[in-house]
């Protein structure tokens, strides 16, 4: 169902994402249903239950072009599944979602690596599934692997590379060409410093020729030194938006109220 | 490198075809399926010695088994070695590039929840494994019918057709259990037992003609039967193809290929949001 929204005065200026009273509902079945016979009796008797777990429930949000948008909250509050609402990967129940520019989601521990592969291979394998070419690849593989600083490994399985040279690999896979949407989730928190300041610098770069990107982090002390604005959720709910101080400040009051 | 593409835009209110939809992100993550077709073929293998060539030795064992132990009971055919290895071919085709497609879309969920790309590349992909080992079998294949003298002629390469009817069929059934077991995931277990059953059901291993006339009634329903047929005409009967029967192969598997894609594109979203 679409929105009535007036296409040039929302989506005009310097908003990349736009995000309009989403919902996201998952099922969580409530008790196991071991077979499919067992499913269909008590299908037809009624007693069939999902439980619902919202994620998100009317959140709406308004992020601009370069910033660096930070996003708090405890264990699921709802951080992950607006950055998949965002990377597309999941579609809204309720409200909308708009993303204006090419999206780099960069994924948390090597996730989309093979173990078995060589460096090497899992460059093309993980860039291709970032829907670049084949090509494409082949041009940005040397500056790839210089920016890893993975030149004497690339071509050893990747079982035998330590964690930090998987992030550093996976950081280099999914950052070799400027996105207009970056999102990083708690990704560069592995890695050695010196590569943590590495990658910092390219985000800053990165921000200052435009690109946005959307950070989640537990370091509170990362979001205040690095985010532009913040967001605080809380159980699926926006409760703040703003200046990352205040954000991490009410969050911490938050968590102390609660013990 | 300063090549400029139009700014993507993405909106989740806009719910285009969303078949048609599929197909074009399909079509531009190709080269992501061949990746990932080179990882299967390549990775599986990778810390044995023999390597690739296990591709060509497993169904070449299988038969030298199944002919041992059954060549007394149906000798009444010719070249029964070569028999049992086409069929085995085309059979093992399509159970294990559906079975590897369906796992991985069923429960090899955990990166279609990270990060967005069109989740029927995996069956694609399990499919273009397939062909590629397929392709490899042909050649222990050759060499066996040299061995027992069954006769090779020209018309062997007519192979490609049945091969890709039979590629659309297993992409086919795919996408339907795989629609059906983001939902009911037993329905993937039943599955692996119904296939069990499925291929006792097909002249794989016996040949057509032992069978009582009622079941081979019942072979004129079953897709695999024709698919199997149409291989064997050119590779074990050294036929052409008979036209009557590409039809109905063509028939069944645009039919069942069309169908498995529009089902399972209705069904993409569901997946990730049940985990």
């Amino acid at each position: 169902m679409k929105l009535p929204i007036d296409l040039n005065s929302d989506m005009g200026g310097d908003t990349v994402i736009g995000i309009e009273n989403a919902s996201v509902r998952y099922f969580v079945p409530r008790e196991h249903v071991p077979t499919l016979k067992e499913y269909a009796i008590r299908f037809l008797q009624r007693r069939i239950h999902n439980d619902e777990f919202w994620a998100l429930k009317g959140v709406s949000l308004r992020i601009n072009r370069g910033e660096i948008f930070g996003l708090i909250g405890s264990n699921g509050a709802g951080k992950s599944t607006l950055l998949k609402l965002v990377a597309r990967v999941l579609r809204p129940v309720e409200g909308r979602v708009w993303v204006k520019g090419k999206v780099a989601p960069l994924l948390a521990m090597g996730a989309g690596f093979h173990m078995e592969l060589s460096g090497r291979e899992n460059v093309f394998l993980n860039g291709t599934m970032l829907g670049y070419s084949e090509n494409h690849m082949r041009e940005r593989f040397q500056s790839i692997v210089a920016f890893a600083e993975l030149q004497d490994f690339i071509d050893a399985p990747m079982r035998t590379y330590s964690s930090g040279m998987v992030a550093r690999l996976g950081f280099a896979v999914a950052t070799h060409q400027k996105p207009d949407i970056l999102i990083v989730d708690e990704a560069l928190a592995v890695g050695d410093s010196a590569f943590q300041i590495k990658s910092m610098n390219r985000i800053r770069e990165f921000q200052r020729s435009g690109t946005t990107t959307l950070y989640v982090s537990h370091g509170m002390g990362e979001i205040e030194k690095t985010c532009d604005r913040a967001a605080w959720l809380d159980h699926g709910h926006l409760r703040f938006v703003g200046d990352p101080t205040e954000a991490v400040d009410q969050y911490l009051n938050r968590k102390k109220a609660d013990l | 490198m300063t090549k400029q593409s139009p700014i993507p835009f993405y909106d989740s209110a806009e719910q285009k075809n969303l078949a048609w939809d599929e197909f074009i992100q399909t079509l531009r993550y190709k080269d992501l399926i061949l990746h990932l077709v080179r990882r299967d073929v390549t990775s599986r293998y990778k810390r044995s010695v023999l390597g690739v060539a296990w591709t060509m030795l497993t169904p070449l064992g299988m038969m030298v088994i199944l002919t041992v132990v059954f060549s007394q009971v149906f000798s009444t055919i010719e070249g029964y070695a070569a028999y049992i290895l086409s069929g085995l071919l085309a059979w093992t085709f399509f159970s294990q590039s559906t079975v590897s497609g369906i796992n991985s879309m069923v429960w090899g969920g955990d990166l279609f929840r990270r990060i967005y790309f069109p989740r029927s590349v995996y069956a694609i992909s399990a499919v273009g494994t397939g062909i590629v080992n397929l392709l490899l079998s042909l050649i222990p294949y050759i060499l066996v019918s040299l061995i027992i003298g069954n006769p090779l002629t020209i018309n062997f390469f007519w192979v490609l057709i049945p091969i890709i009817l039979l590629s659309m069929f297993t992409l086919g059934m795919s996408l339907i259990i795989a629609s059906v077991g983001v939902r009911f995931p037993d329905v993937v277990e039943m599955f692996n037992v119904f296939l069990l059953a499925w291929m006792y059901l097909t002249p794989i291993i016996y040949p057509e003609d032992i069978v009582p006339s009622w079941i081979k009634i019942l072979f004129k329903f079953n897709p695999m039967y024709h698919l199997v047929k149409l291989l064997r005409e050119p590779i074990f009967y050294g036929q052409p193809l008979y036209p009557q029967l590409l039809g109905i192969c063509t028939l069944i598997s645009v039919f069942v290929l069309v169908l498995g894609w529009i089902v399972f594109s209705r069904m993409t979203d569901e997946i990730t949001y049940r985990s």
